[in-house]
């Protein structure tokens, strides 16, 4: 499982974190995003589904988010 | 209209012109994909996300909600440390604040231009207006933005394209001229038209343009800023920490950063380790951080300050720990400021 530490970061930066971390897997990989930003829980799936990546689980837990997605074909 | 699918780059702020742009564009069987980008001075959510009374309102980032709603890829750039030279030494000058549109539009346009090339698209489309912003769109801005940009002709603008001499995508027949607009001016009729004849609703009308360099609040902080450290450089945690907090500046050689709720408090805690910091332990009460250069007579006066916004304003004393950046807590017994002692000046 990779991960993409972006704890502290306001939106967009996840996104882009996000974004750059999944250009350079393969479709099918999957990606966890640790956040604090909640924004997040809202961004992120957006930017998924417009750019063909699946989020497959959003995770909270002391304050953090926890994005899990699986990138696509796209 | 050519055999070839055709690929352009629309420039997406999240507001309503470049969202009808792409459309437009889109409509004539172009394969349209977004880019934004991200400056660090974006007005997106981030106040939003910090101040707790707005946590739980539904919260977007507008540049992914117009690509969703035209079901097209986008691309977020973190711009971020390039983009300090055009808020630094804009070479076209600043707007009404510290805003750099002409400068800013050039960039970004230039920089869509570059992705543009590595990814195989043929020409860049932007929302902009003739007429619609005082220094950035005007018919004597336009061809300034396609040349300094390098983009020239390969720059279409859809709203406005029938105002202006024809640009390659138009001559090449990759698109049709017929199906662009030209509205012109600050009426906003066209445009609403236009977005009900799409279905579009709900769509970000941000007040002053695209960031918070239109916002007066903001570049009076930031001219502060510039002033004090005798430069106009920043980081990015600085253009974020103007953006929250009261900013007070009650001596020349230190500014403090108060805390105005919780999810502040929160954004502040992160930077307690790079700042001198205190907070009130006798009573609830702010984060506060110290920006410059403070003695301890400084700190004592900031103390007393933080102490007037905490919960033992009114108190006789309120025991308030400072921590020097890197070191030890140190425990003052301070008495409140009163309201008289607070300089109006101090607000930044
Ligand atoms: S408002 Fe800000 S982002 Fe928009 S063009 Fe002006 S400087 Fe650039």
């Amino acid at each position: 499982m990779h991960q993409v530490d972006a704890r502290r970061l306001l939106c967009p930066m996840p996104v882009i974190r996000t974004q750059d971390a999944v250009r350079d897997l393969e479709p099918g990989d999957e990606l966890e995003v640790i956040c604090t930003d909640p924004g997040v829980k809202h961004d992120i799936p957006v930017w998924s589904r417009i750019n063909g990546h699946e989020v497959l689980e959003i995770r909270e837990a002391d304050d953090e988010i926890i994005v899990h997605l699986r990138v696509g074909e796209r | 209209m050519s055999e070839t699918p055709r690929k352009a780059v629309a420039l997406i702020s999240g507001g309503l012109d470049s969202m009808l742009a792409a459309r437009v564009i889109q409509e004539q069987g172009v394969h349209v994909e977004g880019i934004n980008f991200y400056t660090g001075f974006c007005v997106e959510g981030h106040t939003q996300a910090l101040r707790k009374k707005d946590r739980d309102k539904p919260k977007r980032n507008n540049a992914l909600w117009v690509a969703e709603q035209l079901d097209m890829p986008l691309h977020i750039v973190d711009i971020v440390e390039e983009y300090k030279d055009v808020v630094i030494n804009p070479r076209h000058g600043y707007g009404a604040h510290l805003n750099p549109c002409l400068d800013c539009k050039i960039f970004m346009v230039n920089k869509a231009l570059e992705w543009a090339q590595e990814n195989g698209f043929d020409f860049i489309i932007t929302g902009e207006v003739i007429g619609q912003r005082p220094k950035s769109q005007r018919a004597d801005t336009m061809p300034v933005i396609a040349e300094e940009s390098g983009a020239f002709d390969r720059l279409l603008r859809p709203l406005c394209a029938k105002n202006l001499p024809p640009t390659l995508p138009e001559r090449e027949g990759w698109v049709d001229r017929e199906g662009l607009h030209d509205i012109t001016g600050r009426s906003r009729k066209v445009q609403m038209e236009l977005a009900e004849r799409f279905g579009f609703d709900d769509y970000a009308q941000p007040a002053g343009g695209c960031c918070m360099l239109t916002n007066e609040e903001y570049s009076r902080k930031l001219t502060d800023m510039w002033r004090h450290q005798g430069d106009k450089d920043y980081e990015l945690d600085d253009v974020m920490l103007l953006k929250v907090g009261r900013h007070l500046r009650p001596r020349d050689n230190f500014k403090v950063i108060i805390g105005r709720e919780e999810g502040e408090n929160r954004f502040l805690e992160g930077y307690r380790k790079q700042f001198t910091h205190l907070y009130p332990t006798s009573h609830n009460g702010p984060l506060t951080l110290v920006d410059g250069e403070a003695s301890d007579d400084d700190l004592e006066l900031a103390a007393r300050l933080l102490a007037r916004f905490s919960q033992g304003k009114k108190a006789d004393s309120v025991t308030v720990d400072v921590v020097r950046r890197g070191g030890e807590p140190r425990s003052l017994e301070v008495a409140p400021l009163r309201p008289a002692e607070i300089s109006r000046d101090w607000y930044i």
